[in-house]
């Protein structure tokens, strides 16, 4: 019993990851319709922008912290004005392709300046652990859920009850008529992407102590989030945080009670069941044309 | 210029519009006929990867580009030709039927991939094939019964009615040709005949489709089972070129390749296909020229513009260090597709068709032709 | 007998009654016009005879066959072709390339035919080029036979939609807004085109329409819809003048 709580637990902080990568997605999809298949990436470039600051600097974790989220707001916001603002007409997939682009060159580009090693560096969570009776939950996860949870709550909000964030759904619906109506589409467009590697870099940081940092964590991380956000239903903001804690429980139980094999097999067997019961996700909206 | 005068409606069901192109494609077709006369072994077996990719390219072409199909998977449908190919050979069943069993399964598990696939629309195809993919390629792994798992299989060389087929012989290399020819010739029957025109429909309204009387399910699952079949066709020729197929060839970047493949020849073609591949197989010997000459030219170039004795060398030193690091074959990749979507989102193929225009028109051809309209993004939800 | 008839059709979005309780028959060889306000639900009950929504209730009988229960994709087959007030062309495809399309339910040949490209599938493709280039000279696109949708004009555009709807051959054609966005001399050539329909290609057409010129021009009979109920089935006139669909739609 207290194994299976252990492994939810492991796999609930696990889920989150994938959760706050998933979030990502979705905030970009929510405000341009477009699928950032770099956004993994971005999670590590993050966690590699934070070792520089922390490990190699000396800084104090907060403000390193801090500063990572600064630089990786700035770093998306270049790409975004660089690469997907010239070709925002194209057909969708045009469009993904470009941001896998992305991701291969920033993974290349990483491994090239920090090296393939695994890096570490201090953390308040890195140990550490809260006991409840006989469980025992380390910090380091902990503070992942937490700060999901937060952000999610946060993200929610800004976007169903803030302008900005109306602003921005507009945009996703029909771009020429956001800037009829006024809406600066390109600072819209530009603020969501800092945001989003806002959320990826937090993801980083504080991925850190569990699995320390290293240039091809963003793939394997960014695979295993995609199930996370269909199966939220991509529009949907706590869908993805939902659907990140789904595929993360099931991977976790998975590798524990199934044989060798089916934990990676799971979430994405999963993945496909849900899709073929409800194509939507669990939180998304069907659309059919009208005609 | 030339200007065709139809009086005919065969001219225009034909392949060709004119003439000019038997010519061309007559002198292509003979010129990759001689090559393994004139050329290397080495370039002979890279045109031998570069067919293999274009018959792939052609059906993921048939999916992607014809029926707007998006797929991140086809490296499974590769694998499963490569698998049932190493296995038929274990138990001895003669090349030619293992050749078309392979296209067979891979077909069939196109149609699987397709039922399921007529539920979901845009971003969600894309994420269910890669989830298939990922599935297949984990399937592979732990049927250690069949496939031996992650240790792999050999392939011995094909036996054709008695004759053997190498993997670097003459006669490896005109069979892949001609079936790259065939498939070809395939796909443009395909496409100039009712079956490819309801494919172009379906990408391009299905609403529309439906109600002319195309059965939009039923054409979608053929187009992925066509598809799936002809990449199988391509993954039984892979696992003799290569001689030695284990689950982890046919990752998810192998199929991000084939896409790329696709994209950078320029997506809706059949032409595409062929450049995409070129392409895509001259990045490994662009790379290793790059790494093992590019610094010495450099250097000697720096020298020749004056620059002393000892910063040539350091730059030397620099460059061949970058160039060898081992990230640079992604970074290149991924500069590379993002190079090609900001400016030639039409591909090799279109930029092609740009340069043959400006021969075709020449004094005529104005510079302002192909100057590209501002796009505005629309939600394709809902298509 | 009549051609078309519709008996009780109601069509239901959860709480919306978009269609409710209509019923009406069409002769064969009719022009038979369909007003009313917008969200009258028009072309909800054009979407219920073209299959592309199935109604809560009621039935469609095709010349006496009942095709309530076919699928979207077959009804081509029973003769009913349509087009659509947002245009749906194929706009990657020329105009040539939309109307082959067109005769899609006419096609006889399979898949392995057409791969290896039988002198069969040949002469069935030059069939197909024939019968649509008869329809393109019925409808003047000479010109624009080569050229892709997405560069034509937006007139243009409405005729090649009935001419690939004509393509297949139909016994039924509904047309939906064929007049609107179309200049007053387009109309004029809609309203002949119309007419020719009936007289030389002996199709029977359903159409909705907001230009009450053009509806008095070409109709044999018109019903007027409102909030899915029938208000009034008659001459064209006759419903024109009729108080309620002068009270709901029309205006003094």
């Amino acid at each position: 019993m207290l194994d299976l709580i252990q492994q939810i637990v492991s796999g609930v902080a696990l889920g989150c990851v994938y959760g706050l990568i998933a979030l990502g997605f979705v905030l970009i999809y929510k405000a341009t319709e477009i699928v950032n298949f770099a956004q993994g990436d971005l999670m590590m470039l993050g966690g590699f922008f934070a070792f520089t600051f922390i490990a190699i600097v000396g800084l104090n974790y907060w403000i390193g912290f801090g500063m990572a989220i600064i630089a990786m707001a700035a770093v998306a916001m270049l790409a975004e004005r660089v690469l997907i603002r010239p070709i925002l007409g194209n057909p969708q997939f045009s469009i993904v392709m470009a941001t896998i682009g992305l991701g291969y060159f920033t993974r290349s580009i990483a491994g090239m300046v920090w090296g393939t090693d695994d890096l570490k560096f201090q953390t308040p969570f890195s140990s550490g652990v809260l006991r409840i009776g006989d469980l025992v939950l380390a910090h380091d996860k902990l503070s992942v859920i937490v700060a999901t949870i937060i952000l999610c709550i946060a993200l929610y909000l800004f976007f169903n009850r803030t302008k900005l964030g109306t602003a921005m759904r507009a945009t996703s619906e029909n771009m020429l008529a956001a800037y009829y109506m006024g809406i600066p589409v390109k600072r819209v467009v530009a603020m969501v992407w800092a945001i989003s590697a806002a959320v990826a870099t937090c993801a980083g940081v504080l991925l850190a102590p569990i699995t320390f940092v290293h240039s091809n964590v963003g793939l394997a991380l960014g695979l295993k989030a995609f199930p996370a956000a269909v199966l939220g239903g991509f529009g949907s903001i706590p869908g993805a945080v939902v659907g990140g804690i789904v595929i993360g429980v099931i991977e976790s139980l998975a590798g524990f009670y199934l044989p060798e094999g089916w934990k990676d097999a799971a979430p994405h067997i999963v993945l496909l069941t849900v899709l073929m019961v409800r194509p939507e996700g669990l939180f998304g909206v069907y659309l059919a044309k009208k005609v | 210029m030339r200007f065709i005068f139809k009086t005919d409606y065969d001219q225009d069901i034909d392949l060709a519009p004119h003439t000019g192109y038997f010519w061309s494609y007559g002198l292509l077709t003979a010129a990759l006929v001689a090559a393994p006369f004139v050329f290397g072994n080495y370039f002979i077996s890279q045109l031998v990867f570069v067919f293999i990719y274009a018959i792939v390219g052609v059906g993921l072409m048939i999916l992607a580009g014809y029926t707007g199909l998006a797929s991140l998977g086809h490296a499974a449908f590769l694998a499963i030709g490569a698998y049932t190919a190493a296995v038929a050979q274990k138990y001895g069943v003669p090349f030619p039927v293992y050749f078309l069993l392979a296209g067979l399964l891979a077909g069939l598990l196109g149609v699987l991939v397709g039922f399921p696939a007529l539920r979901l629309q845009g971003i969600y195809l894309v994420i269910a094939t890669i989830s298939m993919g990922l599935l297949v390629e984990e399937i592979l792994a732990r049927w250690e019964s069949v496939t031996n798992g992650n240790e792999g299989l050999r392939v011995k060389t094909a036996q054709v009615f008695g004759l053997e087929m190498t993997r670097d012989g003459v006669g490896f290399y005109f069979f892949c040709l001609a079936v790259l020819i065939a498939v070809l010739l395939m796909a443009m029957n395909l496409l100039r005949s009712a079956t490819g025109r309801a494919f172009v429909a379906i990408r391009d309204s299905e609403t529309a489709a439906r109600s002319l009387g195309v059965d939009v399910a039923s054409h979608k699952v053929k187009a992925f089972a066509i598809s799936a079949a002809i990449t199988g066709l391509a993954g039984c020729i892979f696992a003799h070129k290569m001689s030695f197929i284990s689950p982890e060839m046919f990752t998810l970047t192998l199929s991000i390749e084939f896409i790329m493949m696709i994209l950078i020849g320029g997506a809706g073609s059949l032409h595409g296909a062929i450049f995409g591949a070129i392409f895509v197989v001259m990045v490994d010997p662009f790379l290793t020229l790059l790494k093992d000459d590019m610094p010495g030219l450099l250097a000697s170039a720096a020298r020749l513009v004056g620059v002393g004795a000892d910063n040539a060398a350091l730059l030397q030193e620099t460059l061949a260090r970058w160039a060898s690091a081992a990230g640079l074959k992604g970074a290149i990749y991924g500069a590379v597709i993002m190079l090609f979507i900001l400016f030639e989102p039409h591909g090799i193929y279109g930029r092609w068709l740009k340069v043959k225009l400006f021969f075709n028109l020449f004094p005529l051809y104005k510079q302002a032709t192909f100057v590209r309209q501002k796009t505005y993004m629309k939600s394709e939800r809902g298509r | 007998m009549s051609y078309l008839q519709a008996q009780n059709l109601s069509l239901q979005f959860g709480g919306l009654k978009a269609v409710n309780d209509v019923s009406f028959s069409i002769e064969k060889g009719e022009i038979f016009t369909i007003i009313g306000p917008n969200g009258a639900g028009k072309t909800s009950i054009f979407n219920l005879i073209s299959k592309f929504y199935r109604p809560t209730s009621g039935r469609i009988l095709l010349d006496g066959q009942d095709v309530t229960d076919v699928p979207a994709h077959r009804i081509a087959e029973f003769g009913v072709a349509r087009t659509f007030q947002n245009i749906e062309l194929f706009e990657n495809a020329t105009v040539l390339q939309n109307l082959l399309v067109g005769r899609h339910r006419l096609n006889r040949t399979n898949l392995w035919q057409e791969l290896l490209f039988l002198p069969s599938v040949r002469r069935s493709e030059r069939a197909h080029r024939r019968r649509a280039e008869e329809v393109i000279e019925f409808l003047g696109l000479e010109a624009h036979r080569d050229k892709l949708i997405s560069g034509l004009a937006y007139g243009v555009r409405k005729i090649v939609e009935v001419a690939r709807a004509l393509c297949s051959e139909p016994r039924l054609i509904l047309l939906d807004e064929p007049s609107s966005g179309l200049n007053a001399e387009e109309t004029d050539d809609m309203s002949f085109w119309i007419r020719d329909i009936r007289k030389e290609l002996g199709v029977t057409v359903l159409m909705v329409e907001h230009d009450m010129s053009l509806v008095s021009k070409v109709s044999d009979r018109v019903l007027a819809l409102n909030y899915g109920k029938v208000l009034t089935t008659g001459t064209s006139a006759e419903v024109q003048s009729h108080p309620d669909v002068v009270a709901a739609y029309l205006g003094a």
